[in-house]
């Protein structure tokens, strides 16, 4: 077995990253380090939700003065943009390629590389094979990986411990109140190995991950308390 | 054999630098200035200047007086010494021991160089007409002592006093060419003595207590009695090592090899110093005479051959030796101090930042630096100009991050024109069209009016909004104008998360 490649331990060390009710689909009762996960986007905006998504992964995922890589042949991340998310923007590198053979060559040789925490990829496709050679680089350096596929042609299965995918949703306002709210998201769990895929609605709210509480049935509890005042 | 002397001496060194950066200056007359117990004073005049009697240590209230047209440029501390450094640098090419000699001259000891020129005249000669091309004016003497030399440079008509004539050349030179102390030169004054001819012979005692042991001293320097020490510059040796084949080399191990001897023996040189190399070039000199080159650069200065061996390594593949290369070199071309933290770090294994930036490193030399940026806030409003790029893994933020505004997570890189239908005059679109859709407004932020910045380009405002359609997707949009005012224009600039 081990010739094949298995190892002994297939238990990922896994940390509580402020994901609330979503933690409990993983297996260990954390979200997995050390491996790579992948996110679905189709939309130009959906795009900027999933990777607000992953900024807020990486705020807890990069140690104090720690650095992470942001690996990328279309990005448009805009540095400023990530405060909001709790990660401070120039502890970020950002590598700018354009062929998706580059970007993937740049990702491993990052997620080879023990010191940094986290790496972030964004291309739109990746073959089976190319997504193991990845998950061969974080076994050993236990780096987390994270891969943001933009508008992927096919949607075949990759060698990923996850996939998630990240549309937006309205954001959630108190009736009357004019503006827009927090960043809110249809956060889906469309594969997760030795866990439970889900869908959740999320927003980021205090700079944290919070469940979206339905303002109807908030309503309806303070309707019922009146009526029982009444 | 003896020992010959050249002392150099510069009489408008600041000046002349001065007319050579900018030439219009040739027949004007103008000083260089610094405030002197409280009133500006001059420190060097230019030849016309000196010529009209505006001589260094005046006040610049009375050059003025007689010259009203004269113009008066601020003196900087040091700049002097540099020049004169440099210049003693350049020297080396006439003799390998070139000495400073504060405040406007140069000693070089010229033992056994001048028979190369041809003879101490032409190697006079040459020195000064060399000089002179290069613009600066310049008066040398050769003798067997320092100190006659540099009497005869300044106070002297004649250029070479031969060997053991240095008295005879002294006698009508004045007491000042001796480097006596003003004291003593007053005394002289006094006395009468306006040539060294007049107490030259005064027995050694006598001299000693009437004018103290330094005037004894320094005569003596003149005449070679006494001993004068020179203080050489150290030439500045370039990061440079070769390594010459027994057989011409053409296989890609071979050079592997030679880079790696050459590599090991840079990096024993740069550790000593400790410093680190920024910028390397390896080049391989080929049978047909042509040269191969690769060359790299770091994040951090480096004195490990493994890394950056694997630099180079990445770049080996490009060299191409056809018939065989015969010498290699390997030339540091930037060279930087490393701190001693960073050594210490160098050392145990686990150090962050040095991995990453040979991390980086590695990337920059496949896929070239500018693939890779870092960023650091700036203080505008302008979003595209609220940040700069960092240069190095050191570089820490000045400022703080701004928070206070909604900014966008994803920014185009130049903002999307879009069509809107929207209520006058300040109001957010109800609907907008963007790639062929049509999306409706259900929330709106705004506006943020941003101004253009009027110290680099002109233009009308961007108002922008925060909007979310009915789906939820968040936009950034902007309208370039005002209504009432020209025909306004709306872009998008960016998405939210």
């Amino acid at each position: 077995m081990e010739l094949e490649g298995f190892s002994a331990s297939t238990q990922l060390p896994t940390s509580s990253l402020g994901l609330g009710p979503i933690e409990s689909s993983f297996p260990g009762g954390g979200f997995p380090l050390g491996t790579v996960h992948e996110f679905v986007s189709l939309h130009p905006a959906d795009a900027a939700s999933t990777n607000g998504f992953i900024s807020g992964l990486l705020a807890s995922l990069v140690r104090k003065g720690g650095f992470c890589l942001w690996v990328s042949n279309r990005r448009s991340v805009f540095p400023p943009g990530l405060k909001r998310f709790g990660i401070a923007p120039d502890r970020v590198i950002f590598i700018d390629l354009k062929r998706e053979k580059d970007v993937l060559w740049a990702m491993e040789l990052g997620l080879k590389c023990s010191t940094l925490s986290a790496v972030v990829g964004e291309l739109q496709e990746l073959s089976f094979t190319e997504s193991q050679r990845l998950q061969l680089a974080v076994e050993q350096s236990k780096v987390t990986g994270l891969l943001h596929r933009h508008n992927p042609k096919h949607q075949h299965a990759l060698a990923c411990t996850t996939r998630w995918k990240i549309v937006s949703l309205g954001s959630d306002l108190p009736d009357g109140m004019p503006g827009v709210g927090f960043p809110t998201w249809k956060v889906t769990l469309l594969k997760v190995r030795n866990g439970r895929p889900g869908e959740w609605k999320m927003e980021w709210k205090g700079g944290r991950f919070q469940p979206l509480t339905p303002r109807e049935s908030r309503k309806q509890i303070h309707l019922s308390r009146d009526q029982h005042y009444a | 054999m003896p020992r010959r002397f050249l002392s150099l001496w510069f009489p408008y060194l600041l000046t002349d630098r001065q007319v050579i950066r900018q030439p219009a200056l040739r027949d004007q007359a103008f000083v260089f200035a610094a405030p002197q117990r409280g009133r500006m004073t001059i420190q060097a005049s230019s030849l016309p200047a000196v010529s009209l009697g505006i001589r260094p240590g005046m006040a610049v209230a009375d050059a003025r007086a007689l010259q009203p047209e004269l113009l008066v440029l601020p003196d900087q501390v040091g700049r002097g010494a540099k020049l004169l450094q440099g210049l003693a640098d350049w020297c080396l090419c006439y003799t390998p021991v070139v000495a400073v000699d504060p405040p406007d001259g140069l000693v070089l000891e010229i033992s056994g160089c001048p028979h190369l020129w041809g003879g101490e005249k032409s190697y006079l000669e040459s020195l000064t007409s060399t000089l002179k091309a290069k613009g600066y004016h310049s008066k040398a003497a050769i003798s067997d002592t320092i100190a006659s030399a540099w009497a005869m440079a300044r106070y002297g008509q004649q250029h070479i006093i031969a060997p053991d004539k240095q008295r005879e050349a002294l006698l009508s030179l004045p007491p000042t060419s001796l480097r006596l102390d003003p004291q003593t030169l007053d005394r002289m004054d006094k006395l009468g003595f306006s040539q060294i001819g007049q107490f030259i012979d005064i027995p050694t005692p006598t001299l000693r207590r009437r004018f103290g042991e330094a005037t004894v001293h320094r005569l003596g320097q003149a005449l070679g009695s006494a001993h004068e020490s020179l203080e050489p510059i150290l030439p500045k040796e370039p990061y440079l090592e070769r390594l010459p084949c027994l057989e011409p080399i053409r296989t890609a191990p071979g050079i592997k090899i030679a880079l790696e001897e050459l590599l090991k023996t840079i990096c024993q040189k740069l550790s000593k110093e400790k410093k680190g190399m920024r910028k390397g070039i390896f080049r391989g000199h080929r049978m047909d005479g042509k040269v191969e080159e690769i060359s790299i650069g770091t994040h951090m200065p480096s004195h490990h051959p493994e890394h950056l061996f694997r630099l180079f390594e990445l770049k080996v593949p490009t060299i191409e030796p056809d018939l065989g290369i015969e010498l290699f070199e390997l030339e540091a071309l930037l060279v930087e101090k490393i701190s001693e933290t960073q050594e210490s770090l160098w050392h145990s294994a686990g150090d962050d930042v040095t991995a990453l930036a040979e991390l980086l490193d590695k990337m920059a030399g496949k896929m070239g630096s500018q693939t890779i940026h870092r960023y650091l806030p700036q203080e505008q409003h302008w979003p595209e100009h609220s940040i700069r790029e960092a240069h190095s893994l050191e570089d820490k933020p000045n400022t703080e991050w701004n928070t206070h505004r909604p900014r966008p997570l994803h920014l185009l890189s130049s903002p999307e024109r879009i069509d809107v239908m929207v209520p006058l005059p300040d109001y957010p679109p109800l609907h907008f069209r963007y790639r062929g859709e049509i999306l409706r407004v259900a929330k709106a932020d705004g506006p943020e009016r941003i101004e253009q910045e009027w110290w680099l380009q002109s233009g009308p405002p961007r108002d922008y909004y925060v909007i979310e359609d009915e789906s939820g997707k968040r936009y950034w949009l902007f309208r370039l104008g005002i209504y009432g005012r020209g025909d306004p224009e709306w872009f998008l600039h960016g998405f939210f998360a």
